[in-house]
Protein backbone atom coordinates (compact mmCIF):
# COMPACT_ATOMS: atom_id res chain seq x y z
CA UNK A 1 0.00 0.00 0.00
CA UNK A 2 0.89 3.27 -0.99
CA UNK A 3 0.87 6.15 2.45
CA UNK A 4 2.20 9.31 1.18
CA UNK A 5 4.73 10.80 3.55
CA UNK A 6 4.53 13.60 4.44
CA UNK A 7 7.72 16.22 4.33
CA UNK A 8 9.72 15.12 7.51
CA UNK A 9 11.26 19.26 7.18
CA UNK A 10 8.70 22.28 8.39
CA UNK A 11 10.03 25.25 6.77
CA UNK A 12 10.09 26.27 10.76
CA UNK A 13 12.23 24.13 11.42
CA UNK A 14 15.00 24.78 8.53
CA UNK A 15 17.55 27.39 9.92
CA UNK A 16 17.38 30.83 8.22
CA UNK A 17 20.45 32.00 6.55
CA UNK A 18 21.02 34.90 8.50
CA UNK A 19 21.36 32.09 12.10
CA UNK A 20 23.52 30.09 10.60
CA UNK A 21 25.87 32.88 9.02
CA UNK A 22 26.09 34.40 12.67
CA UNK A 23 26.92 30.86 13.93
CA UNK A 24 30.08 30.35 11.69
CA UNK A 25 31.04 33.82 12.16
CA UNK A 26 30.75 33.50 15.99
CA UNK A 27 32.35 29.99 15.65
CA UNK A 28 35.37 31.28 13.85
CA UNK A 29 36.07 34.33 16.07
CA UNK A 30 35.57 32.06 19.33
CA UNK A 31 38.18 29.67 17.24
CA UNK A 32 40.42 32.84 16.38
CA UNK A 33 40.33 33.90 20.34
CA UNK A 34 41.51 30.73 21.65
CA UNK A 35 44.23 30.53 18.94
CA UNK A 36 45.25 33.93 20.27
CA UNK A 37 45.16 35.18 16.66
CA UNK A 38 43.65 37.65 14.60
CA UNK A 39 39.64 37.17 12.97
CA UNK A 40 40.56 35.94 9.60
CA UNK A 41 39.14 37.18 6.87
CA UNK A 42 37.02 35.02 4.22
CA UNK A 43 38.50 31.75 6.12
CA UNK A 44 41.57 32.95 5.82
CA UNK A 45 44.44 33.70 8.56
CA UNK A 46 45.47 37.12 8.48
CA UNK A 47 48.57 35.81 8.30
CA UNK A 48 48.02 34.05 5.01
CA UNK A 49 48.88 36.86 3.55
CA UNK A 50 51.87 37.82 4.88
CA UNK A 51 52.72 33.40 4.26
CA UNK A 52 51.80 34.11 0.54
CA UNK A 53 54.10 36.89 -0.13
CA UNK A 54 53.87 39.72 -2.58
CA UNK A 55 56.56 41.48 -4.37
CA UNK A 56 56.65 45.16 -3.08
CA UNK A 57 55.07 48.00 -5.41
CA UNK A 58 56.55 50.87 -6.72
CA UNK A 59 56.15 53.96 -5.41
CA UNK A 60 54.97 56.65 -7.47
CA UNK A 61 56.43 59.86 -5.65
CA UNK A 62 53.28 60.61 -3.79
CA UNK A 63 51.97 60.65 -0.66
CA UNK A 64 50.33 57.31 0.75
CA UNK A 65 46.99 58.23 1.73
CA UNK A 66 46.75 56.93 6.05
CA UNK A 67 45.26 53.94 6.00
CA UNK A 68 42.40 55.41 8.77
CA UNK A 69 41.61 57.59 6.00
CA UNK A 70 41.28 55.05 3.28
CA UNK A 71 39.48 52.63 5.70
CA UNK A 72 37.02 55.31 7.22
CA UNK A 73 36.02 57.63 4.45
CA UNK A 74 34.15 55.61 1.51
CA UNK A 75 31.38 55.19 -0.44
CA UNK A 76 30.24 51.93 -0.60
CA UNK A 77 26.13 52.89 -0.41
CA UNK A 78 25.45 49.30 0.22
CA UNK A 79 25.87 50.45 3.82
CA UNK A 80 25.10 53.79 4.03
CA UNK A 81 25.47 56.86 1.82
CA UNK A 82 27.12 58.93 4.49
CA UNK A 83 30.89 58.16 4.30
CA UNK A 84 31.69 57.00 7.60
CA UNK A 85 28.89 54.39 7.36
CA UNK A 86 30.64 51.67 5.29
CA UNK A 87 33.34 51.37 8.65
CA UNK A 88 30.37 51.29 10.86
CA UNK A 89 28.26 48.82 9.75
CA UNK A 90 30.42 46.41 6.99
CA UNK A 91 31.40 43.90 9.62
CA UNK A 92 27.44 42.56 8.98
CA UNK A 93 28.84 41.23 5.65
CA UNK A 94 29.77 37.73 6.00
CA UNK A 95 32.48 37.14 3.63
CA UNK A 96 33.13 33.18 4.27
CA UNK A 97 32.14 31.46 2.33
CA UNK A 98 32.72 33.78 -0.50
CA UNK A 99 32.29 32.25 -4.29
CA UNK A 100 32.17 33.98 -7.70
CA UNK A 101 30.10 32.87 -10.72
CA UNK A 102 32.04 33.18 -14.23
CA UNK A 103 29.31 33.02 -17.09
CA UNK A 104 28.55 34.49 -20.41
CA UNK A 105 30.54 34.28 -23.78
CA UNK A 106 33.66 31.93 -21.79
CA UNK A 107 34.27 28.51 -23.22
CA UNK A 108 34.43 27.40 -19.67
CA UNK A 109 31.41 28.61 -17.33
CA UNK A 110 31.59 27.91 -13.39
CA UNK A 111 32.21 29.24 -9.87
CA UNK A 112 35.15 29.74 -8.44
CA UNK A 113 35.67 30.13 -4.36
CA UNK A 114 38.47 32.64 -3.39
CA UNK A 115 41.36 30.02 -2.46
CA UNK A 116 41.02 28.49 -6.26
CA UNK A 117 40.88 32.08 -7.55
CA UNK A 118 44.43 33.06 -6.03
CA UNK A 119 45.83 29.22 -6.82
CA UNK A 120 48.82 29.74 -9.57
CA UNK A 121 48.30 33.63 -9.30
CA UNK A 122 50.95 36.06 -8.06
CA UNK A 123 49.72 38.55 -5.99
CA UNK A 124 51.62 42.17 -6.69
CA UNK A 125 51.36 45.05 -4.81
CA UNK A 126 50.10 48.82 -6.77
CA UNK A 127 50.41 51.91 -5.69
CA UNK A 128 47.54 53.61 -7.50
CA UNK A 129 46.04 57.06 -7.05
CA UNK A 130 42.40 56.57 -6.68
CA UNK A 131 40.08 59.59 -7.99
CA UNK A 132 36.24 59.93 -6.53
CA UNK A 133 33.94 61.37 -9.24
CA UNK A 134 33.19 63.84 -6.32
CA UNK A 135 36.22 65.43 -6.72
CA UNK A 136 38.47 63.55 -4.10
CA UNK A 137 41.40 61.23 -4.14
CA UNK A 138 44.03 59.04 -2.50
CA UNK A 139 47.10 57.15 -2.84
CA UNK A 140 46.52 53.33 -1.90
CA UNK A 141 48.81 50.67 -2.27
CA UNK A 142 46.11 47.22 -3.15
CA UNK A 143 47.18 43.90 -3.18
CA UNK A 144 45.89 42.14 -6.24
CA UNK A 145 46.42 40.82 -9.93
CA UNK A 146 45.59 41.69 -13.30
CA UNK A 147 41.53 40.98 -14.19
CA UNK A 148 43.34 39.58 -17.40
CA UNK A 149 44.60 36.73 -14.93
CA UNK A 150 41.24 35.71 -13.49
CA UNK A 151 39.11 35.63 -16.83
CA UNK A 152 41.54 33.91 -19.05
CA UNK A 153 40.80 30.65 -17.00
CA UNK A 154 37.22 30.76 -18.23
CA UNK A 155 38.66 31.30 -21.57
CA UNK A 156 36.83 34.19 -23.27
CA UNK A 157 35.61 33.07 -26.33
CA UNK A 158 35.53 35.60 -29.80
CA UNK A 159 32.14 37.18 -28.78
CA UNK A 160 33.14 38.69 -25.32
CA UNK A 161 33.28 42.02 -25.72
CA UNK A 162 32.39 43.44 -22.67
CA UNK A 163 32.50 42.33 -19.02
CA UNK A 164 29.81 42.87 -16.46
CA UNK A 165 30.56 42.80 -12.68
CA UNK A 166 28.07 42.53 -10.13
CA UNK A 167 28.15 42.83 -6.15
CA UNK A 168 26.74 40.61 -3.44
CA UNK A 169 22.62 41.49 -2.87
CA UNK A 170 22.24 40.91 0.99
CA UNK A 171 20.03 43.13 2.13
CA UNK A 172 20.01 41.50 5.47
CA UNK A 173 23.37 41.92 5.99
CA UNK A 174 24.03 45.45 3.95
CA UNK A 175 21.57 48.11 5.50
CA UNK A 176 21.98 50.36 2.50
CA UNK A 177 20.00 47.57 0.52
CA UNK A 178 16.85 47.52 2.83
CA UNK A 179 16.86 51.05 2.63
CA UNK A 180 13.48 53.00 2.38
CA UNK A 181 15.73 56.00 1.19
CA UNK A 182 18.11 54.96 -1.58
CA UNK A 183 17.26 55.46 -4.84
CA UNK A 184 19.42 52.62 -6.31
CA UNK A 185 18.56 49.53 -8.20
CA UNK A 186 20.06 46.77 -6.16
CA UNK A 187 22.14 44.61 -6.61
CA UNK A 188 25.22 47.42 -7.75
CA UNK A 189 26.76 46.63 -11.60
CA UNK A 190 29.39 47.60 -13.15
CA UNK A 191 30.85 47.13 -16.44
CA UNK A 192 33.81 46.92 -19.08
CA UNK A 193 35.13 47.14 -22.51
CA UNK A 194 36.98 43.58 -22.37
CA UNK A 195 40.42 45.36 -23.61
CA UNK A 196 40.02 47.95 -20.93
CA UNK A 197 39.62 44.73 -18.41
CA UNK A 198 42.75 43.17 -20.23
CA UNK A 199 44.81 46.71 -19.57
CA UNK A 200 47.70 45.37 -17.26
CA UNK A 201 46.60 48.14 -14.93
CA UNK A 202 43.45 47.02 -14.29
CA UNK A 203 43.00 44.77 -11.00
CA UNK A 204 41.65 42.59 -8.75
CA UNK A 205 42.62 43.33 -5.39
CA UNK A 206 42.24 40.98 -2.34
CA UNK A 207 44.47 43.23 0.06
CA UNK A 208 45.58 46.92 0.58
CA UNK A 209 47.97 48.34 3.20
CA UNK A 210 49.86 44.68 3.33
CA UNK A 211 46.77 43.20 4.82
CA UNK A 212 43.60 41.68 3.22
CA UNK A 213 40.81 44.06 2.57
CA UNK A 214 38.49 45.20 5.24
CA UNK A 215 34.40 44.86 4.59
CA UNK A 216 34.21 48.59 4.31
CA UNK A 217 36.78 48.93 0.84
CA UNK A 218 35.73 45.57 -0.76
CA UNK A 219 36.31 42.59 0.73
CA UNK A 220 36.51 39.82 -0.41
CA UNK A 221 37.78 40.73 -3.70
CA UNK A 222 37.02 44.22 -5.71
CA UNK A 223 38.00 45.60 -9.41
CA UNK A 224 40.78 48.72 -9.58
CA UNK A 225 40.50 50.58 -12.50
CA UNK A 226 42.93 53.43 -11.50
CA UNK A 227 42.64 55.40 -14.73
CA UNK A 228 38.80 55.74 -14.40
CA UNK A 229 36.36 57.35 -11.18
CA UNK A 230 36.14 55.11 -8.21
CA UNK A 231 32.67 54.08 -9.06
CA UNK A 232 34.07 51.80 -11.83
CA UNK A 233 36.33 50.12 -9.37
CA UNK A 234 33.22 47.42 -8.15
CA UNK A 235 33.40 45.98 -4.45
CA UNK A 236 32.72 42.75 -3.17
CA UNK A 237 32.39 40.99 -6.27
CA UNK A 238 30.38 37.19 -6.67
CA UNK A 239 29.45 37.70 -10.73
CA UNK A 240 31.53 38.00 -13.48
CA UNK A 241 29.43 37.81 -16.78
CA UNK A 242 31.73 38.32 -20.97
CA UNK A 243 28.93 39.53 -22.79
CA UNK A 244 28.71 41.18 -26.61
CA UNK A 245 26.75 43.84 -25.41
CA UNK A 246 27.47 46.85 -23.43
CA UNK A 247 26.08 45.96 -20.07
CA UNK A 248 24.48 48.81 -17.63
CA UNK A 249 26.51 50.25 -14.57
CA UNK A 250 24.66 51.35 -11.72
CA UNK A 251 25.01 55.21 -11.64
CA UNK A 252 24.65 55.34 -15.07
CA UNK A 253 21.20 53.78 -15.15
CA UNK A 254 20.33 55.99 -11.88
CA UNK A 255 21.33 59.55 -13.68
CA UNK A 256 22.52 58.95 -17.02
CA UNK A 257 23.40 62.72 -17.51
CA UNK A 258 25.71 62.39 -14.71
CA UNK A 259 27.83 59.51 -14.75
CA UNK A 260 28.39 57.39 -18.14
CA UNK A 261 29.56 54.28 -18.67
CA UNK A 262 32.98 55.28 -19.13
CA UNK A 263 33.83 57.53 -16.99
CA UNK A 264 37.37 58.05 -17.84
CA UNK A 265 39.31 60.57 -15.10
CA UNK A 266 39.10 63.84 -17.44
CA UNK A 267 39.54 67.22 -15.65
CA UNK A 268 38.32 69.00 -18.97
CA UNK A 269 34.94 67.34 -18.41
CA UNK A 270 32.95 68.76 -16.13
CA UNK A 271 30.19 66.83 -13.90
CA UNK A 272 27.00 68.50 -14.22
CA UNK A 273 27.41 70.01 -10.25
CA UNK A 274 30.93 70.63 -10.23
CA UNK A 275 34.15 71.11 -11.73
CA UNK A 276 36.59 68.29 -12.41
CA UNK A 277 39.36 69.92 -12.60
CA UNK A 278 40.82 69.83 -9.71
CA UNK A 279 40.76 67.50 -6.49
CA UNK A 280 40.66 67.48 -2.55
CA UNK A 281 43.92 64.98 -1.82
CA UNK A 282 43.71 62.71 1.47
CA UNK A 283 45.14 63.58 4.10
CA UNK A 284 43.27 66.52 4.23
CA UNK A 285 43.74 69.51 6.37
CA UNK A 286 41.91 72.40 7.29
CA UNK A 287 43.22 74.61 4.61
CA UNK A 288 44.90 72.45 2.44
CA UNK A 289 45.22 73.33 -1.30
CA UNK A 290 43.66 71.49 -4.07
CA UNK A 291 45.62 69.76 -6.68
CA UNK A 292 44.63 69.66 -10.46
CA UNK A 293 43.36 66.60 -12.02
CA UNK A 294 45.39 64.84 -14.74
CA UNK A 295 43.90 63.23 -17.55
CA UNK A 296 43.32 59.49 -17.10
CA UNK A 297 44.53 60.34 -13.79
CA UNK A 298 47.85 60.73 -14.72
CA UNK A 299 47.68 57.19 -16.55
CA UNK A 300 48.14 58.25 -20.08
CA UNK A 301 49.49 54.82 -21.22
CA UNK A 302 45.84 53.42 -21.45
CA UNK A 303 44.89 56.56 -24.22
CA UNK A 304 45.74 54.32 -27.25
CA UNK A 305 42.45 52.24 -25.93
CA UNK A 306 40.16 55.27 -26.54
CA UNK A 307 41.95 56.75 -29.99
CA UNK A 308 39.37 58.72 -32.31
CA UNK A 309 36.57 58.22 -29.67
CA UNK A 310 35.03 61.68 -28.28
CA UNK A 311 35.25 61.39 -24.64
CA UNK A 312 33.50 64.36 -23.91
CA UNK A 313 30.67 62.31 -25.66
CA UNK A 314 31.59 59.18 -23.69
CA UNK A 315 32.13 60.50 -20.63
CA UNK B 1 20.11 78.61 19.45
CA UNK B 2 24.67 79.57 19.27
CA UNK B 3 24.89 75.87 20.72
CA UNK B 4 25.93 73.84 18.10
CA UNK B 5 27.97 77.02 16.75
CA UNK B 6 29.82 76.75 19.71
CA UNK B 7 30.17 73.03 19.51
CA UNK B 8 31.84 73.35 16.09
CA UNK B 9 33.39 76.51 17.62
CA UNK B 10 35.24 73.95 19.94
CA UNK B 11 35.66 71.02 17.18
CA UNK B 12 37.57 73.72 15.37
CA UNK B 13 39.84 75.03 17.81
CA UNK B 14 40.63 71.05 18.86
CA UNK B 15 41.05 70.55 14.95
CA UNK B 16 43.43 73.23 14.30
CA UNK B 17 45.28 72.26 17.32
CA UNK B 18 45.59 68.83 16.71
CA UNK B 19 45.13 68.11 13.01
CA UNK B 20 43.03 64.92 12.59
CA UNK B 21 41.40 65.06 15.80
CA UNK B 22 38.02 66.41 16.20
CA UNK B 23 36.72 66.46 12.37
CA UNK B 24 37.14 63.26 11.17
CA UNK B 25 39.14 63.15 7.39
CA UNK B 26 37.34 65.48 5.34
CA UNK B 27 37.13 68.84 8.28
CA UNK B 28 36.19 71.31 5.78
CA UNK B 29 33.46 69.36 4.47
CA UNK B 30 31.92 68.50 8.00
CA UNK B 31 31.98 72.18 8.95
CA UNK B 32 30.27 73.48 5.45
CA UNK B 33 28.13 70.64 5.71
CA UNK B 34 27.31 70.94 9.64
CA UNK B 35 26.76 75.22 9.22
CA UNK B 36 24.61 74.39 6.55
CA UNK B 37 21.84 71.61 7.85
CA UNK B 38 21.92 74.30 11.32
CA UNK B 39 21.30 77.18 8.36
CA UNK B 40 18.52 75.28 6.95
CA UNK B 41 17.01 73.40 10.53
CA UNK B 42 16.85 77.00 12.08
CA UNK B 43 15.13 78.79 8.89
CA UNK B 44 12.52 76.06 9.25
CA UNK B 45 12.60 76.84 13.06
CA UNK B 46 11.93 80.42 11.92
CA UNK B 47 8.69 79.28 9.57
CA UNK B 48 7.52 77.08 12.61
CA UNK B 49 7.40 79.70 15.23
CA UNK B 50 3.62 81.45 14.05
CA UNK B 51 2.58 78.05 13.26
CA UNK B 52 3.68 76.95 16.46
CA UNK B 53 2.12 79.89 18.91
CA UNK B 54 -1.38 79.44 17.29
CA UNK B 55 -1.55 75.45 18.19
CA UNK B 56 -0.47 76.39 21.75
CA UNK B 57 -2.24 79.30 21.92
CA UNK B 58 0.57 81.59 22.65
CA UNK B 59 0.59 84.50 21.17
CA UNK B 60 3.43 86.23 22.52
CA UNK B 61 5.94 83.09 20.72
CA UNK B 62 5.65 85.77 17.83
CA UNK B 63 8.25 87.44 19.54
CA UNK B 64 10.78 84.76 19.20
CA UNK B 65 10.48 84.85 15.74
CA UNK B 66 13.20 87.76 15.11
CA UNK B 67 15.42 86.30 17.14
CA UNK B 68 15.46 83.02 15.29
CA UNK B 69 15.07 84.05 11.68
CA UNK B 70 18.49 86.47 12.56
CA UNK B 71 20.33 83.38 14.41
CA UNK B 72 19.10 81.49 10.62
CA UNK B 73 20.59 83.77 8.83
CA UNK B 74 23.56 83.83 10.90
CA UNK B 75 24.75 80.21 9.82
CA UNK B 76 23.42 81.05 6.50
CA UNK B 77 26.13 83.40 6.58
CA UNK B 78 28.76 81.14 8.18
CA UNK B 79 27.72 78.41 5.65
CA UNK B 80 28.51 80.41 2.48
CA UNK B 81 31.94 81.89 4.40
CA UNK B 82 33.10 78.50 4.74
CA UNK B 83 32.08 77.77 1.01
CA UNK B 84 33.95 80.34 0.36
CA UNK B 85 36.92 80.24 1.96
CA UNK B 86 37.14 75.92 2.81
CA UNK B 87 36.23 74.64 -0.32
CA UNK B 88 36.35 77.39 -2.99
CA UNK B 89 39.76 79.22 -1.31
CA UNK B 90 38.41 82.54 -1.68
CA UNK B 91 39.26 82.62 -5.11
CA UNK B 92 36.89 84.72 -7.13
CA UNK B 93 37.17 82.86 -10.28
CA UNK B 94 35.95 80.08 -8.87
CA UNK B 95 33.07 80.99 -7.21
CA UNK B 96 31.95 83.27 -10.12
CA UNK B 97 32.01 80.16 -11.93
CA UNK B 98 30.23 77.82 -9.30
CA UNK B 99 27.36 80.64 -8.95
CA UNK B 100 26.93 80.37 -12.74
CA UNK B 101 27.44 77.04 -13.58
CA UNK B 102 26.30 74.66 -10.31
CA UNK B 103 22.41 75.39 -10.20
CA UNK B 104 22.69 74.37 -6.44
CA UNK B 105 24.92 77.08 -5.55
CA UNK B 106 23.02 79.42 -8.11
CA UNK B 107 20.13 78.44 -5.90
CA UNK B 108 22.05 78.68 -2.50
CA UNK B 109 23.25 82.13 -3.58
CA UNK B 110 20.00 83.31 -4.19
CA UNK B 111 18.56 82.48 -0.47
CA UNK B 112 21.27 84.10 0.90
CA UNK B 113 20.57 87.43 -1.22
CA UNK B 114 17.12 87.43 -0.31
CA UNK B 115 17.69 86.61 3.24
CA UNK B 116 19.79 90.11 3.62
CA UNK B 117 16.54 92.68 3.18
CA UNK B 118 14.80 90.70 5.43
CA UNK B 119 17.77 90.73 8.40
CA UNK B 120 18.28 93.91 7.33
CA UNK B 121 14.60 94.91 8.47
CA UNK B 122 14.03 92.35 11.01
CA UNK B 123 14.39 95.53 13.65
CA UNK B 124 11.26 96.94 15.19
CA UNK B 125 12.39 100.62 14.21
CA UNK B 126 12.28 99.09 10.44
CA UNK B 127 9.50 97.21 10.76
CA UNK B 128 7.05 100.40 12.01
CA UNK B 129 8.41 102.47 9.33
CA UNK B 130 7.58 100.19 6.70
CA UNK B 131 4.16 99.58 8.30
CA UNK B 132 2.01 97.49 5.73
CA UNK B 133 4.63 96.76 3.22
CA UNK B 134 6.90 94.87 5.92
CA UNK B 135 4.35 91.84 6.20
CA UNK B 136 4.87 91.82 2.16
CA UNK B 137 8.61 92.47 2.14
CA UNK B 138 9.15 89.48 4.87
CA UNK B 139 6.97 87.27 2.93
CA UNK B 140 9.79 86.35 0.63
CA UNK B 141 10.89 83.93 3.44
CA UNK B 142 8.05 80.97 2.05
CA UNK B 143 10.72 81.50 -1.26
CA UNK B 144 13.90 81.50 0.53
CA UNK B 145 12.82 78.44 2.24
CA UNK B 146 12.25 76.49 -0.88
CA UNK B 147 15.00 78.09 -2.07
CA UNK B 148 17.02 76.11 0.51
CA UNK B 149 15.22 72.96 0.14
CA UNK B 150 15.69 72.61 -3.86
CA UNK B 151 19.47 73.77 -2.47
CA UNK B 152 19.77 70.58 -0.45
CA UNK B 153 17.63 68.26 -3.03
CA UNK B 154 19.96 69.35 -5.91
CA UNK B 155 23.05 68.35 -3.69
CA UNK B 156 21.59 64.55 -2.92
CA UNK B 157 23.15 61.46 -4.55
CA UNK B 158 21.84 58.51 -4.48
CA UNK B 159 19.65 58.73 -1.50
CA UNK B 160 16.86 61.07 -0.72
CA UNK B 161 15.98 61.20 3.14
CA UNK B 162 17.75 63.95 3.84
CA UNK B 163 15.57 66.31 0.81
CA UNK B 164 12.09 63.92 2.02
CA UNK B 165 13.01 64.95 5.61
CA UNK B 166 13.11 69.12 5.30
CA UNK B 167 10.40 68.75 2.38
CA UNK B 168 8.14 67.23 4.69
CA UNK B 169 8.85 70.12 7.36
CA UNK B 170 8.20 72.42 4.82
CA UNK B 171 4.97 71.07 3.47
CA UNK B 172 3.42 70.86 6.41
CA UNK B 173 4.73 74.37 7.96
CA UNK B 174 3.04 75.76 4.62
CA UNK B 175 0.31 73.47 4.71
CA UNK B 176 -0.55 74.89 8.28
CA UNK B 177 -0.72 78.70 6.75
CA UNK B 178 -3.68 77.78 4.23
CA UNK B 179 -5.72 75.63 6.44
CA UNK B 180 -5.55 78.45 8.82
CA UNK B 181 -5.58 80.97 5.82
CA UNK B 182 -8.63 79.85 4.61
CA UNK B 183 -10.36 79.26 8.31
CA UNK B 184 -10.19 82.74 9.38
CA UNK B 185 -11.36 83.51 5.87
CA UNK B 186 -14.42 81.38 6.50
CA UNK B 187 -14.71 83.03 9.96
CA UNK B 188 -14.38 86.48 8.51
CA UNK B 189 -17.15 85.77 6.03
CA UNK B 190 -19.42 84.67 9.50
CA UNK B 191 -19.07 87.21 11.36
CA UNK B 192 -19.69 89.58 8.48
CA UNK B 193 -22.94 87.98 7.12
CA UNK B 194 -23.40 87.72 11.48
CA UNK B 195 -23.33 91.51 11.10
CA UNK B 196 -25.63 92.03 8.08
CA UNK B 197 -28.38 89.91 10.08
Amino acid sequence: MLTKKRASIKPSEITPESVYRSRRRFMRTSLAAAAGAAVPAFGLPASWLAERGFTAGEEIGEEITPEADATQYNNFYEFGTEKSDPAQYAHAMTIDPWTVKVSGEVAKPGEIGLEDMLAGIDLEERIYRLRCVEAWSMVIPWIGFPVKKLLDKFEPTGNAKFVEFKTLLRPQEMRGQRSLFSSIDWPYVEGLRLDEAHHPLAIFAVGMYGKLLPNQNGAPIRLVVPWKYGFKSIKSIVEIRLTARQPRNTWNVLQPSEYGFYANVNPTVDHPRWSQASEKRFPLSLFKPRIETQMFNGYGEVASLYSGMNLRRNY
Amino acid sequence: MGLPLALLGVDVYRELQVPGSALGPDPADEIIRGLGSWAITMLLATLAVSPLSRLVHRPWLIRFRRMVGVWAFAYVVLHFVGYLGLLAGFQLASIADDVVKRPYITVGFAALLALIPLAVTSTRGWQRRLGRRWRTLHRLVYAIGIAAWIHVLWLSKGGFADPLVYGLALAFLFGERIVFAMRSKQRRAARASGQAQ
